[in-house]
């Protein structure tokens, strides 16, 4: 592995302003560990050398004239493949978009290249987002840089492990229901989900509108700080964005790097970090709190009875909303179409179209969600589902009266093996159960990695929560922790993360 | 528990526009009554609780209705999987006894 893929996105921000190298260096250094690494990890759907490279020779060239676009000048990015964007394919990992095109950028990717970072490609994705292993990717799995036998978690799991394989320093992913933390737990970096609103979702293949929010991923706590800056803020294009100013977050990574967190107070969710976590997660969770208490916070634990109720919840309201918005896949204006021979009816050309352009997952979502919109269910399910996230709200506020940042694992496993839950749906849906709270109440969240399981030496993370429009809060705490990590082991934790194995490629 | 049957998933399927084969209804239907049952526990919650359909702190976002571009004709066409005359071509809308 080169040495700029190692190299932090601040670092080689620092370094491309300076002119000590150019972004087409630190890029193509990029592009060469994606073509020797991730033929086995599957982390990318789509990746254009030229385009990349041509990029980096702009913004170098602005550099060399004396002009910086913005903190992150020159740094590579990837993007989650249901962000679109006008230059490469957005397909969501399904069939139904194999090969599209959109006819704009998303917000996000018009900030990103207005800021002067470096599209490297487009990452994979469970399709439309659905699903927490990647498994439910039309386009293949993708694998686990600690162990290629696991799976990289999800949905997100494409812009996770090419972050943690140091195939790029930056990615760009969307959770709804824990799509960027439990990812990012699994591979062993930081993950951020901010407040819902925070970050335009204009260009983002809508999934569940009241949860969905795009958000960061770094190797390192500041790392996804600078990123969420650039990328978030009031949007006209977005109407759910909120017209406030970005939290400090920057300033918060910074601040927390000092390392004292006197007067801070951190509650433990007792609902989320108890017996139903695997032992070795416990240990490591139960290792940072503690870690938290040294810095000079006070830990207290707090009770979120209606927690329980999330998963349930989650996964009524996230398909209700998923089958109507994935009623626009109607092979009329985009994507696939499938059985217009004259011998076909419109009506017969949608349901045909469907039918092979989804995988399992969505077909099963669309129709849970059918269902729970349906005049002899909605009451006692998708009624009942947004009862629940009143008390959700409710439970929240009571315990940020006291707190000013949560903290649970953010998932009560490691990653498990490729296949293990495939064909097991509520188990799948059980690994969502620490993150989900989050997004049912739009509250901000990250994960950030507290070493390892003692069961299998596989990362774990360290949610940390704060309320709606305070996520400064949570990534001070969570860069405290980080350097406390890093300076007790001796070794920062980015370092850490193994070389993935060549891996056998199948065809 | 729930008792969600195999015709009950034929008509979801029917309703959200998924032509499903004979096997996913084997499959499909095991599975959503399986969901159904852990999700169910919904209903636990007192009914005078109110609800909460979003979280965002926005009612009824307005702007000046102004003229401003739009996709072009072209742009917006370029995806489709068919069209004729600058519009998008779809399949028949009615029966062959229509």
């Amino acid at each position: 592995m080169s040495e700029l893929t190692r190299l932090s996105a601040a670092e080689i921000a620092r370094r491309v302003q300076a002119r000590e190298v150019s972004s087409v260096e630190v890029t193509r250094a990029h592009l060469d560990r994606i073509e020797a690494v991730d033929g086995g990890l599957n982390a990318f759907l789509h990746v254009d050398r030229e385009v990349a490279l041509a990029a980096a020779e702009a913004v170098d060239a602005e550099i060399a004239a004396g002009t910086v676009r913005g903190p992150l000048a020159g740094v590579p990015v990837a993007i989650k493949d249901n962000v679109a964007t006008s230059d490469m394919p957005t397909t969501c990992a399904s069939h139904i978009l194999d090969g599209w095109r959109p006819p704009y950028d998303a917000t996000v990717v018009r900030r990103l290249r207005d800021g002067g970072l470096v599209p490297l490609g487009k990452t994979n994705l469970d399709e439309f987002a659905m699903g927490g292993s990647n498994e439910n990717s039309a386009f293949g799995p993708v694998r686990n840089p600690w162990d290629a036998s696991r799976v990289s978690g999800g949905s997100s799991g494409g812009s996770a492990t090419a972050t943690a394989a140091g195939e790029t320093p930056l990615a760009i992913g969307s959770d709804t229901g824990g799509s960027i933390r439990q990812p990012g737990a699994f591979t062993g970096i930081v993950g951020v989900k901010p407040t819902y609103g925070t970050v335009s979702r204009y260009g983002l293949v809508a999934f569940s509108s009241s949860l969905d929010q795009i958000g960061s991923f770094g190797r390192s706590v500041l790392d996804a700080a600078l990123l969420h800056e650039v990328i978030g803020g009031h949007d006209p294009n977005d109407q759910t964005s909120i017209d406030a100013p970005l939290p400090p977050v920057v300033e918060a990574a910074y601040a927390g790097a000092r390392g004292d967190l006197a007067g801070v107070r951190v509650g433990v969710v007792r609902e989320l970090s108890g017996e139903g976590n695997q032992p070795g997660v416990l240990a490591a969770f139960t290792d940072a709190v503690r870690v938290l208490t040294d810095l000079g916070a006070d830990v207290v634990e707090v009770d979120c009875p209606s927690f329980t109720y999330a998963v349930p919840a989650y996964y009524l309201i996230a398909p209700s909303e998923a089958s109507s918005n994935l009623a626009r896949f109607d092979a009329m204006r985009y994507g696939l179409r499938i059985g217009d021979d004259g011998s076909h009816s419109t009506d017969e050309v949608m349901s045909l179209t469907r039918e092979a352009g989804f995988g399992p997952e969505v077909k099963r979502r669309i129709m849970i969600g059918t269902h729970a919109l349906s005049a002899g269910a909605y009451d006692a399910l998708y009624g009942k589902a947004q009862k629940a996230r009143t008390l959700i709200v409710r439970d929240f506020a009571a315990a940020f009266e006291y707190c000013d940042v949560l903290v649970s694992p953010t998932v009560p496993v490691t990653a498990f093996p490729l296949g293990e839950r495939v064909d097991d749906p509520v188990a799948m849906y059980l690994a969502d159960l620490c993150t989900i709270p989050t997004n049912l109440a739009g509250n901000a969240a990250l994960s950030v990695p507290c070493g390892v399981s003692a069961d299998d030496g596989l990362p774990v993370g360290l949610q940390i929560m704060a309320p709606a429009l305070a996520d400064d809060r949570a990534y001070r705490v969570a860069a405290a922790y980080e350097l406390a990590r890093d300076t007790s082991s001796g070794t920062p934790f980015a370092e850490t993360i193994p070389e993935p194995a060549v891996l056998e490629t199948t065809s | 528990m729930s008792d969600i049957t195999r015709s009950d998933v034929a008509h979801l399927a029917r309703l959200a526009r998924l032509a499903v084969t004979d096997d996913e209804l084997d499959v499909f239907s095991g599975q959503i009554d399986a969901i159904l049952d852990t999700l169910g526990r919904v209903s636990d919650i007192p009914d005078d609780v109110p609800p909460t359909s979003h979280v965002a702190p926005l009612t009824n976002v307005l702007r000046p209705d102004e003229p401003a571009p739009s996709l072009s004709r072209e742009a917006a066409l370029a995806g489709a999987p068919e069209a004729e005359e600058g519009r998008f071509r779809v399949p028949r809308i009615l029966g062959e006894s229509q």
